[in-house]
């Protein structure tokens, strides 16, 4: 209960700062993740069918799956990233907790920030642990497996960042999920290719670093951006509702 | 300042504006186009290289180049709404959304039936028309987006976030898009990519492409001039415009 | 007693080709309760949404202590509290761990004062329980405790009394008159009839009218002591 029975305007110093609230949103979204364990796994369950249909669906053999390894995984993590990427908003527009978090004192971008690290904590980093063993099973040899998971650390936050935009775009939208993905998908493809691009050149024995590098440039470009756009298009969406 | 862009935002001013410009914009950009067409299809000289077929460019790359140009131009123009909240920016943006969609369209298509001679095949995964068929992707995410959201203040601003964040993307994507292509094949022939093009190939296809910006001009004008109609329909002039029978 | 926290300024505001308001001009002064009164689809809503912020197709001024609201935006925020239609609470969470999300960002407040917060809106003893198992009148209080905890100035807030019971209004209704008393301003909209003393209205008229255009028909909102 307030000590002081008169109410006053208070400084904007009076609160607690900007690390402390993005810490809040992440622990609170982490925690109802939890809450609702299903949700976590279905991503993951999505992304390992995904994978298992294309030995179905064109040959399993060896040599057409070590080529095409990279590239299956890769498309299938974007998929996966894709479909869960609905939920990054939708939950807590329907709840109200989303204006909350527009409404609190800190700068927004950097709370929607909080909200994808969150997001692809649980969702990106799983895709990530999981690739080995898909890796094995569509018999990626060991150093492409090492390079493929370290192009999927580096690619996935982007996939989630750049998600995060179209995900605030359509929000409240009916047809939100397929138009979501209609916004996203060519956004996505630099980053595929690159992606894949990256372990087919170390296949052939070629340098990565540069690569990777660049993949990195891409995820502090996404990282820098992203947000901003994706507070612009909150805004929006919060307006019309 | 303020009150230019505030005249500039006018859709009564633009429509009267438009009016007058657009007559000029199509017989300028039909007599341009066909001078370039004609001249380009009929007399330009053969290609030693590949004979007559080349001769699609004169369409191909108007379309190309053009289609590429719109979605700067929308790119300008969502900077205009976001910062200045113009209506008529964002009716620009999707006014010339499906045109631009189409002009990419047209540029794959004749991409197509250019390579049909060259490579021997409709389709080749060559990083130009992938480019470009990235670009229509981009195009049909604006229309479904500017489709989806009813509210007009929302879709106007919405669709210029989703213009911005492509235009970003575009040389992102193009780069990439390269590097892909030299990573899968061998460098090859490339369209449009000549050493050196004589004069009399390329003042055909310089007035070509003029042709097609000033018709592009008309039909945003056209199109620009409908929405507004549209839009201001509860207004006075609106009104009175089309009891007089728009004169 | 009187200071002014937020000016309206020839507000406007336009929904899908229908003008809800126009030239709406108010003061929102510390001490003082005020409520959006109007009929269904008059505005309220919009218009509290617009106060607070979250809905910025509108055209007027808005001033937090006399300077443009949105150059202040952040110190603004941090002085207001507002509850919408929806409260903002998690179903998966329990009220605690919500109302700590809710602040975390406001105010450092101990656990303690949170269930006691919780036990002031009648919560005591579901302070653990996720929220999904509460009826909507208990989930409306857990919103409603952030009142008990608040030092934000400004109060906005939408159909505050919707879903709770008899003691529920009650209570609410003497916090918030207890609040005004205090300093605090208060902006509610609702269709409970309130039977508080001393009320500013801002009303909205209504442009239901069958066959009218909403720009001509338009009764403009003012604010006035009761």
């Amino acid at each position: 209960m307030p000590t002081d029975s008169s109410v006053r305007v208070r400084p904007l110093t009076a609160g607690p700062g900007v690390m402390a609230a993005m810490v809040a949103v992440v622990r609170r979204d982490l925690q109802a993740s939890f809450r609702q364990r299903q949700d976590l796994l279905n991503p993951l369950l999505f992304f390992i069918m995904v994978v298992t249909l294309f030995p179905l669906g064109v040959s399993p053999e060896v040599s057409f799956l070590q080529q095409a390894g990279t590239g299956i995984l890769w498309v299938a993590a974007l998929l996966a990233t894709l479909l869960s990427l609905d939920h990054l908003y939708r939950h807590d527009f329907d709840d109200g907790t989303l204006e909350q978090l527009m409404l609190q004192p800190q700068p927004l971008y950097l709370l929607i920030l909080a909200k994808v690290l969150a997001h692809w904590l649980v969702t990106g980093l799983p895709l990530v642990l999981l690739a080995p063993l898909l890796g094995v099973m569509v018999h990626l040899e060991g150093n492409s497996i090492g390079i493929l998971c370290l192009t999927l650390l580096i690619g996935t936050p982007v996939l989630s960042l750049i998600g995060s935009i179209g995900a605030a775009l359509t929000l409240g939208l009916r047809s939100g999920g397929v138009l979501l993905s209609l916004l996203i998908i060519p956004l996505y493809i630099p980053v595929l290719i690159f992606g894949t691009g990256t372990v087919a050149a170390a296949a052939e024995g070629a340098p990565v670093s540069a690569y990777i590098a660049l993949m990195g440039a891409f995820l502090v470009l996404a990282l820098t951006l992203a947000p901003f756009a994706s507070a612009a298009a909150l805004r929006i969406s919060m307006s019309n509702s | 300042m303020w009150q230019f862009f505030h005249k500039l935002g006018s859709p009564k001013w633009f429509y009267g504006i438009a009016t007058r410009l657009m007559p000029w914009l199509l017989v300028g950009g039909i007599a341009l186009l066909l001078a370039g067409v004609v001249w380009g299809l009929a007399f330009a000289p053969k290609d030693y290289l590949q004979g007559n077929s080349y001769r699609i460019i004169f369409i191909h790359v108007p379309t190309a180049f053009l289609a590429q140009s719109i979605y700067i131009m929308m790119a300008v123009a969502a900077v205009v709404t976001l910062v200045w909240r113009m209506k008529l920016a964002d009716l620009f943006v999707r006014s010339v959304a499906p045109v631009g969609a189409v002009l990419t369209f047209l540029a794959l298509f004749t991409g197509a039936v250019w390579g049909k001679p060259t490579w021997g095949t409709w389709w080749i995964w060559d990083a130009r028309l992938t480019s470009m068929l990235i670009l229509l992707f981009l195009y049909f995410g604006v229309i479904a987006l500017a489709a989806a959201i009813a509210d007009e203040k929302s879709s106007a601003r919405a669709v210029a976030v989703l213009v911005l964040v492509g235009v970003v993307n575009i040389p992102i994507i193009k780069y990439s898009v390269e590097w892909w292509n030299t990573l899968h094949q061998p460098a090859t022939f490339k369209l449009t990519e000549r050493p050196t093009m004589p004069a009399e190939m390329w003042v055909p296809l310089l007035l070509a492409v003029l042709g097609l910006y000033l018709i592009f001009g008309w039909l945003a004008c056209l199109r620009m001039q409908t929405g507004i109609l549209v839009r201001e329909k509860r207004t006075r002039w609106v009104q009175e415009l089309v009891r007089t029978g728009g004169h | 007693m009187s200071e002014p926290l937020l000016q309206a300024v020839d507000l406007q505001c336009e929904r899908d080709d229908r003008e809800l308001f126009r030239a709406l001009n108010f003061t929102i002064a510390a001490g003082t309760l005020t409520r959006v009164e109007g009929p269904n689809g008059s505005g309220k809503t919009t218009l509290l949404r617009i106060l607070a912020g979250l809905n910025d197709s509108f055209s007027g001024r808005l001033l937090w202590q006399g300077e443009p609201r949105d150059a202040r935006r952040e110190e603004f925020l941090r002085n207001l509290l507002y509850i919408g239609h929806r409260p903002g609470i998690k179903p998966l969470l329990t009220p605690i761990e919500n109302l700590r999300g809710l602040l975390a960002g406001r105010q450092q407040v101990a656990d303690t004062v949170l269930r006691q917060a919780l036990e002031g809106t009648g919560l005591a003893g579901y302070q653990d329980v996720p929220c999904r198992n509460l009826s909507a009148g208990q989930q409306r209080r857990v919103a409603l405790a952030r009142l008990l905890i608040s030092d934000e100035p400004l109060w906005i807030l939408d159909e505050a009394f919707t879903a709770l019971d008899f003691h529920g209004v009650e209570g609410l209704e003497r916090l918030l008159v207890e609040r005004a008393a205090n300093g605090g301003a208060v902006v509610v909209t609702t269709h409970h009839d309130l039977r508080l003393p001393d009320i500013h209205r801002i009303v909205l008229g209504a442009t239901a009218v069958a066959g009218d255009h909403g720009a001509t028909c338009q009764q403009a909102g003012e604010a006035h002591a009761h």
